[in-house]
Formats: structure tokens, C-alpha cells, sequence
């Protein structure tokens, strides 16, 4: 018997949309011109990297055209708005950020506080996931530089309320930037009615290539470039642009637009059969994270007293993608530090996985699912030490810890 | 997805010995807090001979803890205690083919939990003395809390005796840097604590990566032993290459071979081969004591342009350190001559 393959885990990455594909092929090879160039070779190309422009700035609901700088992806675009907030800011010498950001943003700001001497104020989160507004409140002043606060976090789907936090920002006179890398294409945004100053976003999260993203710079946004170059991009991202990605990344964008309303309900309906699936048939798991305000894809569920690895090693062998928080498997020795800032357990937080769900997905995806879960799960509860049956308490099991 | 070898996939996928053991007279439970892993290993031992009659286990962990702790139980059973005290967490390593770095630990948790179940058999407290830490070194699996236990029980105040004790940094050297800052760290710990004068201290920046010698290939990551000793164990190195270092940094202060061989050659001595072998023969005659000491012994038998061949001989042959042992020589020689050359070992 061959199983189809269940694709869920999408917050990852992305499959590349076949129609991107297409899009992007003739920039490889007749339309290779430089678009700086004078020549036809290269007025053509032009013409295609400002009309992807202009479908990423309707995706983002942007005011103006100009506003986007294509970019690498989501670590680039971070590492870029918030090294140019602290140079274009004189005198504020702080950031404000959250405790569940993506590395992208956390290791910079770790590293920036080390060797600048910035100081980084880290907002907490509570144990569903929201931030601690009364810290955030507390932290801003004359001396933040930039706030970077994520718009939908990557491994519970939790929702922050960015334009909310994005006024507060303002009236301090701090820039905000937020993360945007998980929320864009997923959800509908509308970026020219907020505060938001710059928001990062990734190709690869909406089925568009791999290598490709954009930051968004809010008119009149203070800007120092990254890389010292040539004047693409106005100036703010040297180095011949990336057209066949630059390509790809507006369609992408386009087709996001077009398949939202499905993103939100059909898929959003996935998920929760899913979950509810999944918390019915199995005893000793719960969903992390804020259910209330979340993004449409993402189910986030602890499994207690087993890891993840091997939750995902017996998935992975009845065809199932998912991902884990469990340290063991990002190599870290560390289980993730979003769900730690939210103080789950760890006997918990190691056994959370992440199903994220794509307009690729279908009924049958989860039906299959939820159909391999609970022998997974049992299979793995029956060789652990902390399991004594469903609803139980734990097993009284105090290893000597290293 | 990890790398992991067929044999621990089997023991994930179709673990023996899982479970309760009702008749255990012997039990191990212990845990490492920071990877989220914990093991209950259970015994059933025979009074009179210390025969191991049966053993289970119960794994909180991922897939090659649970491979680890169940290869484990098949590795024991039929052992006296004796026995089973002498297994090292690189014999579960290699008895599963080899385990990733990164998942090492694994196979200490094991070894540790048979430590501590032999001790509750015997009423003993068992308590662990080893503390891991993040990986810092990939090409050899080498964690954080290695290094310092070797920085500090070693006294080494250079990341090239780091990685002569340890391996770490003996690649690709892109974990240089954490090497070089666990070991600021240490040695200034060390300085407070009155171990270490302050002008030894290692200070970030004092050594130039660049003049590293390209050091032995780790060998593949998996199916291999990636750290030849148990982490727990108290690295000493059969040969004392921090004393050959000393010996050879008095000397010169001239880099090493591999960074010699990036410069053109000009500036630098010229030798008839006959000086040449005078030359190493001196550098040998130094580093004997040295290798004597440990009884081994080397021997120059040829110098045939930059190569100089040796014989390694006695103890020397078949160590573990013998590669390392190489590159003292080598470097031994190097500062001798002022030039570079490769010192190749011959059987
Ligand atoms: C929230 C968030 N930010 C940033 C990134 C990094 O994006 P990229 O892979 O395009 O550099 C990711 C993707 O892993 C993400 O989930
Ligand atoms: S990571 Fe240490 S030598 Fe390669």
C-alpha cells in the first residue's frame, strides 16, 4: 500500500506554487536582462519588477509602490529594519521586542546588546500566548528606538495586536516594526490604515520561492540601507535584484489574494476538525497557545509525557509532515523558547506539535491524521516513565537530574 | 530529520524490552533537564552471581534515547554488575552504528542510568557529576561542558590544546570562535579562583584562526564515534600534548605549518637536506623525552622534499592520540626549521 503524503507542515515552508513556477521561468532564460540596463533587454524586466510590486503592495494594502524593498526573505527583512531603526534613530539607543520572536529577531537583538550596547527590552507573554501589555506600556519611552513585535508567531499561530502596540509605539516617537513573515498571505491585511512604520515578510510562506521577501517601509519611515551598493531599490538594497524571484514573489502574492477567502474558512475548517479530532480521541493533550485570536492555519498541540521526536519520527513513517517544539529536534538541547516563555511544562512543551495547513490541504489529509494519531500517541505513552493512563496524574518518577 | 543509522531506527520503531520490570531489584532514574530526556531503567539481578536476568525500561525522550535506553537493556542482560559498570555510553553509541553529535547525550543517559541502577542495587547514592552543555563543536560532538571540564582539569590556556584534548575545532574549524569564548570564560574563572596567574589566561582575539594546522578529518557523522571518549570520563590523553605544545611554543613563535604553506617562500631558510635531517633529528631528540614518558617512541626515517617521514613506535602506535601526536611533531619540527614541511607516519 502507498499512502498519499499529508503535508502539514506549512509554517515551515511552503510548496512553490506550479503557476510561481511558470512565472519565473522566462526570467531565467530570454528575459535575462539587467533592469538597470537602458536597453530593451532590460526595460522589459523592469516592467515585471514593478508590476510584482505592485501585487505585493495590494496584498499588504500599501499606500504607495515605493514602500516595498525586495528583499532576501524574513531574516533579512528583520535584521534590516531593526539595524536601520538604531542608525536612523540618534539618541535612542533601545528596543522593545517579545519573548516568543522568531530567531531572525531575538539572536539580533541578543547579539546588538552585547556588542552596542543597546538595551533590549524582552515583553512577556502569558500562558496563552498574549503579551504582557502593562510591561510593554511600561517599557516604551523616549529612548526605544524601534519596537519589533511579530503579527502572528510561527509556532502557536497566536495574533498579536500589532496596530494597537504600533500606536503606543508612535506616541514615544519609536518606530515599529513587526514580523509579518507568518500573518502575510494568510490573513488580510491593510497596512495604510495602521501606524505599522515596517513589516518583514518571506516568500516561502506563500508558496513563492525560497530566497525571495520584502520588507514594507511606511512612507517617509526614517531608512538606512544594510548593504552599501548600487542604487537599486532607491538606494535602500544594493545589488542586482533577484528577478526571477522578484517574479515569483508577486505572483505568489497575487494568487495569496485570491485564495484568502479559502485560507480563511476552508482551511481555517481543516484545522479545527483537526484539533477538536485530535482532543477527542486522545486523553492528556491540549492546544497551546490563544484559539481566540489566531492565525487559520495553525493548531498547535501539546501531547504530554512523550516527546515530539518521536511523535514525528512515527508520523513521518505513515507519510504525516509535522513539527515539534521538542528540543530534541532542532539539535538545541533547548525546547522551543515560545512555548517556554509561556510556561508550559516541559513534560508538555516537548510533546508539542505543530500542524500547519496550506490551501493544498483536503478533508482526506485529516482524516488520515486523526486516524494515525491516537495509536502514535499510545505507542510512545506506553514507554514513558511519566505515564500511569489516561487522566491520570503522572507516574511518580523523579529521575536525578544532570 | 536526523541522520539516524538503520540499527536505531530498528530499536525506535520496534523497541525490546520496553516497559515495567514488576520483578526489578535495580533502579536507575535519571534525567537530563535541558534536553527534556529521562530514563527509568529497571534490573532484575541474582543475588548470588550479580548476573543481570532481565532489564526494561522506560523512556521520556526522542528517538534515539528510546533506541539508546532499549539497546542498552539488550546490552546488559547476562552481565554481571562488574561487567555492566564497564560499559561506556560509546559502546551504546556503537552498538547502534553510530549516533549523530548532536544526540550523544543519549547514549550518556544510558550509561548514566546503569550507574545509578547498579548503586541502588548496592544501596549507594548515585549522584551525576557531569553537566552538557550546547554543542560548540559538530565535526566531533563536542559540548560545552566537555571543554570546560578539560580547560579546567588541564589547565589549557589555548584553543589548539582545547582541541588537542578534545577534538573540538579539529574540522572545519567554524566553531573556533564558541571554542575560544568557553575558554576566555573558563580560564578567567579559573584566575578568580586563584588556579590560573592572570598573564596565562587565554584573552579572546590572542590567536589567529588562520595559523590553525588543517587537523585530522573527523570521520562521518554517523556509524562512526564521533568522541572517542565517554563524556563522563576524565579526558587524559595518552600523550601529554600540552607538554609538547610548551615545549615547542618556548622555542619559536613562528606559525604553523599549514600557515607557513600559504606564504610564498621567500624570507624563509634554506637547508641542504643533510641540515634538514640534522635539524629534525634535534627536534626529535627534544620531543622524546616527552613521548618516552608515555612509552612511545619516534623515529625519522626518510626527509624526501617538505615531507618528513616517521615512524611512530611503542605506545604511540594504534593510540587514539596518534594523529595528535603527529601534529606535535610536526609542529616540533616546523619551529625547528622555520619552514614548512608535513610530517607523514609510516608503519
Ligand atoms: C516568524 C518568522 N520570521 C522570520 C522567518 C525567517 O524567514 P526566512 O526563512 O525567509 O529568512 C520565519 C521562517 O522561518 C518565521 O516564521
Ligand atoms: S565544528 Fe568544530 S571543527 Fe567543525
Amino acid at each position: 500500500m502507498t499512502v498519499t503524503p499529508v503535508y502539514l507542515d506549512n509554517n515551515a515552508t511552503t510548496r512553490c506554487d506550479a503557476e510561481v513556477v511558470e512565472a519565473m521561468l522566462p526570467y531565467f532564460t530570454e528575459q535575462f536582462g539587467n533592469p538597470s540596463s537602458m536597453h530593451a533587454f532590460g526595460a522589459s524586466v523592469g516592467g515585471a519588477v514593478k508590476a510584482a510590486r505592485a501585487s505585493l503592495m495590494k496584498l499588504l494594502g500599501a499606500e504607495f509602490d515605493h514602500e516595498i524593498i525586495f528583499t532576501s526573505g524574513g531574516t533579512e527583512s528583520d535584521n534590516m529594519a531593526i539595524l536601520s531603526a538604531l542608525e536612523a534613530m540618534p539618541g535612542r539607543d533601545e528596543i522593545i521586542t517579545s519573548a516568543v520572536e522568531h530567531p531572525a529577531v531575538l539572536s539580533l537583538c541578543a547579539h546588538l546588546e552585547k556588542t552596542r550596547d543597546v538595551k533590549v527590552h524582552v515583553i512577556p507573554v502569558d500562558g496563552r500566548g498574549l503579551l504582557d501589555i502593562a510591561a510593554y506600556r511600561a517599557a516604551l519611552s523616549e529612548k526605544t528606538a524601534v519596537v519589533s513585535i511579530m503579527w502572528a508567531n510561527n509556532e502557536t499561530g497566536t495574533i498579536f495586536p500589532v496596530a494597537e502596540l504600533a500606536e503606543l509605539a508612535k506616541e514615544v516617537g519609536a518606530l515599529f516594526h513587526t514580523d509579518a513573515v507568518q500573518a502575510v498571505g494568510k490573513i488580510p491585511l491593510d497596512l495604510k490604515s495602521t501606524q505599522i512604520d515596517m513589516l518583514s515578510l518571506s516568500g516561502h510562506k506563500l508558496h513563492g520561492p525560497k530566497g525571495t521577501g520584502a520588507l514594507y517601509v511606511k512612507r517617509g519611515t526614517r531608512f538606512r540601507s544594510l548593504f552599501k551598493g548600487g542604487h537599486q531599490e532607491r538606494g535602500r538594497r544594493a545589488g542586482t535584484e533577484n528577478t526571477p524571484g522578484i517574479v515569483g514573489l508577486g505572483k505568489a502574492a497575487e494568487l495569496a489574494l485570491i485564495h484568502m477567502e479559502d485560507e480563511v474558512t476552508r482551511v481555517a475548517a481543516l484545522r479545527d476538525r483537526l484539533e477538536k479530532g485530535i482532543l477527542q480521541r486522545i486523553p492528556n493533550c491540549f492546544v497551546t497557545g490563544n484559539p481566540a485570536e489566531r492565525l487559520p492555519n495553525t493548531a498547535n498541540i501539546a501531547f504530554e509525557y512523550i516527546e515530539g521526536e518521536g511523535i514525528l519520527l512515527l508520523m513521518n513513517r505513515e507519510g504525516i509532515a509535522a513539527s515539534s517544539g521538542s528540543a530534541c529536534t532542532s539539535g538545541s538541547l533547548e525546547p522551543s523558547h515560545v512555548l517556554r516563555a509561556m510556561n508550559i511544562p516541559y513534560t508538555a512543551a516537548h510533546g508539542a506539535i505543530r500542524f500547519s495547513f496550506s490551501r493544498d490541504n483536503t478533508d482526506a489529509d485529516v482524516e488520515r491524521v486523526l486516524e494515525v494519531m491516537p495509536p502514535i500517541i499510545e505507542k510512545l505513552r506506553a514507554l514513558s516513565p511519566f505515564w500511569k493512563g489516561a487522566n491520570e496524574a503522572p507516574a511518580t518518577f523523579n529521575p536525578v537530574y544532570a | 530529520m536526523w541522520d539516524y543509522t538503520d540499527k536505531v531506527r530498528d530499536y525506535f520503531f520496534n523497541p525490546v524490552n520496553a516497559g515495567v520490570l514488576e520483578t526489578a531489584n535495580a533502579v536507575g532514574e535519571v534525567g537530563a533537564i535541558s534536553c527534556g530526556d529521562a530514563l527509568k531503567l529497571m534490573m532484575k539481578v541474582d543475588p548470588e552471581t550479580e548476573i543481570i536476568e532481565a532489564a526494561k525500561f522506560q523512556t521520556f525522550g526522542c528517538g534515539s534515547a528510546i533506541a539508546s535506553s532499549s539497546a542498552l537493556t539488550e546490552i546488559i542482560l547476562g552481565k554481571t554488575l562488574d561487567e555492566a559498570l564497564k560499559i561506556t555510553n560509546q559502546d551504546i553509541a556503537d552498538f547502534l552504528g553510530g549516533l549523530p553529535p548532536e544526540k550523544m547525550h543519549c547514549s550518556v543517559m544510558g550509561y548514566e542510568a546503569l550507574q545509578a541502577a547498579v548503586a541502588d542495587y548496592r544501596g549507594e547514592v548515585w549522584s551525576d557529576d557531569h553537566e552538557e552543555g550546547a554543542l560548540v563543536c559538530k565535526c566531533f560532538g563536542v559540548d560545552e561542558g566537555m571543554i570546560e571540564r578539560a580547560v579546567r582539569s588541564n589547565k589549557l590556556t589555548t584553543p589548539e590544546a582545547v582541541t588537542n584534548f578534545t577534538k573540538a575545532g579539529g574540522g572545519c574549524l567554524t566553531c573556533f570562535e564558541r571554542i575560544e569564548g568557553v575558554l576566555a570564560k573558563v580560564n578567567e574563572e579559573m584566575v578568580g579562583e586563584g588556579l590560573l596567574s592572570f598573564d596565562e589566561a587565554y584573552r579572546i582575539g590572542s590567536v589567529d584562526p588562520r595559523s590553525l594546522k588543517q587537523k585530522a578529518k573527523p570521520k562521518a557523522a554517523v556509524g562512526s564515534t564521533p568522541v572517542e571518549t565517554a563524556a563522563t570520563e576524565t579526558r587524559k590523553p595518552v600523550i601529554s600534548l600540552d607538554a609538547l605544545e610548551k615545549a615547542a611554543a618556548a622555542t619559536v613563535v613562528v606559525g604553523s605549518a599549514a600557515e607557513a604553506a600559504l606564504q610564498p617562500a621567500i624570507g624563509l631558510p634554506r637547508y641542504t637536506t643533510v641540515q634538514k635531517i640534522k635539524l629534525i633529528e634535534e627536534a626529535l631528540e627534544e620531543i622524546r623525552p616527552v613521548l618516552k614518558k608515555d612509552g612511545g617512541d619516534c623515529e625519522l626515517i626518510d626527509v624526501d622534499g617538505a615531507n618528513v617521514i616517521v615512524k611512530l613506535s611503542g605506545a604511540c602506535v594504534g593510540c587514539q592520540m596518534a594523529s595528535m601526536t603527529i601534529n606535535g611533531v610536526q609542529e616540533k619540527i616546523v619551529a625547528k626549521l622555520g619552514i614548512p614541511v608535513r610530517v607523514v607516519p609510516v608503519k
